[in-house]
């Protein structure tokens, strides 16, 4: 299994280098330089001309590209234009909010989905399936701008139970009540991101557990005499849980990405809000700095599906 | 041991497997009366869709009691298998009666170790500790005639051949010493060399087990090699019955004439093989009066079937549906002359 994941993270190294040149050179195309906006509109053009110059901007590409990597491995994305603060201090707070609420949001996912799923698929056919198969057909049909807007007027403003914005009270002290504050604000968000997004789980899972429920190694299984309550649990459920297991890895790095509609509608400081006010504002670095950071958690993604994969299946391990 | 066991322990009376279509129920298998002793190989042939896997399934208890009706009597050892509940139905599944796959390829769980496969069947039937499990799951593969024991007890299914992995489904099924051994189409996804020798180990295993194997196939070679009795089944029904010998040298059926007759052999090597008309009728469309195979005999008139055929013995335990055998004849045999051929 270690010879899967050591090739596996060998094969990242060619796509990592793409990506970041991609990235670049993406960056060196937007329109403008870094000088016009930021010094005085009279200033001699002869003096950008010279600043320009000496941040060796008129080097070619690839030498350009050669610095930025140094500087990239130093820890140094760049200013951010909008905020005046290194590009990295800033993805580190506003991450760290991301993260608690992505990894809530995945839990809570998970609880509810494999269990419908479940559910529905061992009374295929029957009045509880077509009840969870309706719910996920509503929950994926409603757009989920819709339901975190009237989620937030219901539960925010209406009954008053949760916070609408920001990622904690500005009047909680102490580590207790700050952290108490954090989740009171990632739980309306989470649960409304978890209910409506967990459609893929319940159907993934109850596809493939009605696929189990009918192959050849289940009908096995009860010509040996095992209980159908055994076969659940020692064929069915592991063999279903494939699909699923391999898709978390993607869809944890996805949460992580930030959610751009709910952090959007709870004006919720994550990177998913970083990033649009980032285009709002042209703020370039930081666009830079978090295209490529998605770019790198999209193939790590990759990565842990596929080790995951590879200790649940055996089939995709090189022995 | 072998003594005290009546010698006949299987006895399947008036069998019906019946498939929910539509909200209605369509026989599957209709009146089915069969007997199997020990040390012997009982063969049920016929082309897909005539029902003999659904009657395997059917012994197995593998059907979903909401899709499907099952009447008639199946017992076994003094057992009636059809009053059975699920419970009680999971003490004779893998203890007395072994099942084999037609696929081996997918009758494996792709995520389990092959002794642990193996294994599953003892944990629930002996009381055996995991040591002597194991002993037993290498006792086993040694006589299925797996080469490096050890080695494949620790593998996977995907790991290990078609002919391989057949031979663990072997394991799995006599794993438990069982008196009954469905064979359903255990060669049909094997090539002609694997055929052979899994058909040995087959026959091996039931001389030291002096157990009683039903060999579903559609394959007359395999039935001629192996069958001490045959049957052959047609649209749910079993058109014919009796010895090996009788079923080969004297078949009547005009169905089992058919069949032998599609088969190529060294004599008409040079003639156009046989090929029997139209195809098995769908469960909707069986004919409800007349011999079931009479659409697919349209050159003998319909007078020479009897409206509800019933099983003639022809002598020695020689059972034959209906009476049509008696004027059935080839079509080109009538532009040579009818009944050259004789039988």
């Amino acid at each position: 299994m270690w010879k899967t994941i050591l090739r596996r993270v060998l094969i990242m190294i060619p796509e990592l280098i793409i990506l970041s040149i991609l990235v670049f050179l993406l960056a060196k195309a937007m329109p403008g330089d870094p000088f016009t906006g930021s010094i005085n509109p009279k200033a001699d053009p002869a003096q950008i001309h010279h600043l320009m110059e000496i941040h060796g901007l008129y080097d070619p590409w690839y030498q350009q590209y050669w610095n930025w990597v140094v500087h990239l491995f130093h820890g140094d994305l760049g200013m951010s234009y909008e905020y005046q603060e290194p590009v990295v201090t800033l993805i580190q707070q506003r991450g760290a909010n991301t993260l608690w609420l992505a990894l809530f949001t995945m839990v809570l996912t998970y609880v509810i989905g494999l269990p419908l799923g479940l559910y529905a698929a061992h009374h295929e056919g029957k009045l509880q399936d077509t009840l969870v198969r309706v719910y996920t057909y509503v929950t994926m049909s409603i757009p989920f701008f819709v339901v975190l807007v009237l989620g937030i007027w219901i539960f925010g403003y209406a009954l008053n139970w949760f916070p609408t914005s920001g990622s904690v009270s500005a009047t909680a002290s102490g580590l207790g009540a700050t952290t108490m504050s954090r989740l009171g604000h990632i739980i309306l968000p989470g649960l409304l991101g978890a209910l409506f997004g967990t459609v893929n789980i319940v159907q993934y899972l109850r596809s493939e557990v009605i696929d189990a429920k009918h192959s050849d190694y289940v009908r096995t299984a009860r010509s040996k005499g095992v209980p159908m309550k055994d076969i659940y649990r020692h064929h069915i459920f592991r063999n279903s849980l494939l699909p699923i297991a391999a898709f978390a890895g993607y869809s944890i790095t996805g949460l992580l990405g930030g959610s751009i509609f709910t952090e959007m509608v709870f004006s919720y400081p994550g990177m998913g809000l970083l990033f649009l006010n980032a285009i709002n504002f042209r703020d370039y670095t930081v666009i830079t700095a978090l295209v490529l950071l998605y770019g790198f958690l999209n193939l790590m993604g990759t990565l842990l599906s596929d080790i995951v994969l590879s200790i649940v299946d055996p089939r995709v391990r090189i022995e | 041991m072998v003594e005290t066991k009546s010698d006949q322990f299987l006895n399947i009376k008036n069998v019906s497997t019946a498939f929910k279509i539509n909200g209605q129920y369509y026989d599957a298998v209709s009146n089915v009366n069969l007997e199997v002793k020990h040390d012997e190989i009982l063969a049920i042939v016929g082309e897909s869709g005539c029902g003999k896997s659904t009657l395997a399934t059917t012994i197995m208890g593998l059907h979903d009691p909401e899709e499907t009706k099952i009447s008639g009597e199946i017992d076994f050892e003094g057992t009636d298998l059809l009053k059975l509940d699920e419970k009680g139905y999971n003490q004779f599944r893998g203890a007395k009666i072994g099942m084999i796959f037609q696929d081996p390829l997918s009758a494996l769980n792709p995520l389990k170790r092959i002794e642990d496969q193996i294994q599953e069947v003892m944990i629930y039937h002996t009381k055996m500790t995991e040591q002597q499990r194991h002993a037993r799951v290498i006792e086993l593969l040694n006589q299925v005639g797996i080469e490096d024991p050890e080695r494949t007890a620790h593998q996977f299914p995907h790991q290990l051949s078609g002919g391989m992995r057949q031979r663990i489904i072997i394991a799995i099924a006599i794993a438990c010493k069982p008196d009954l051994i469905i064979a359903d189409e255990p060669t049909t996804a094997l090539d002609v060399t694997i055929q052979a020798q899994i058909l040995d180990v087959l026959r091996d295993i039931q001389k030291e087990n002096h157990a009683g194997i039903i060999l579903i196939t559609h394959d007359l070679g395999v039935v001629a090699e192996t069958a001490d009795r045959v049957a052959v089944m047609y649209a749910g029904q079993i058109v014919e019955q009796g010895t090996a010998a009788q079923i080969f040298n004297e078949p009547k059926h005009p169905y089992t004439r058919s069949l032998l007759r599609s088969m190529p052999q060294r004599e008409n090597e040079n003639d156009e093989l046989y090929v029997i008309q139209g195809m098995v009728p769908s469960l909707q469309k069986m004919p409800k009066q007349g011999d079931r195979f009479a659409p697919r005999i349209p050159w003998i008139p319909a007078s020479a079937h009897e409206a509800q055929p019933k099983m003639h013995d022809v002598g020695d335990n020689h059972l034959v549906r209906c009476t049509c055998y008696k004027n059935f004849y080839f079509p080109d045999q009538v532009k040579e002359g009818a009944g050259h051929e004789s039988n």
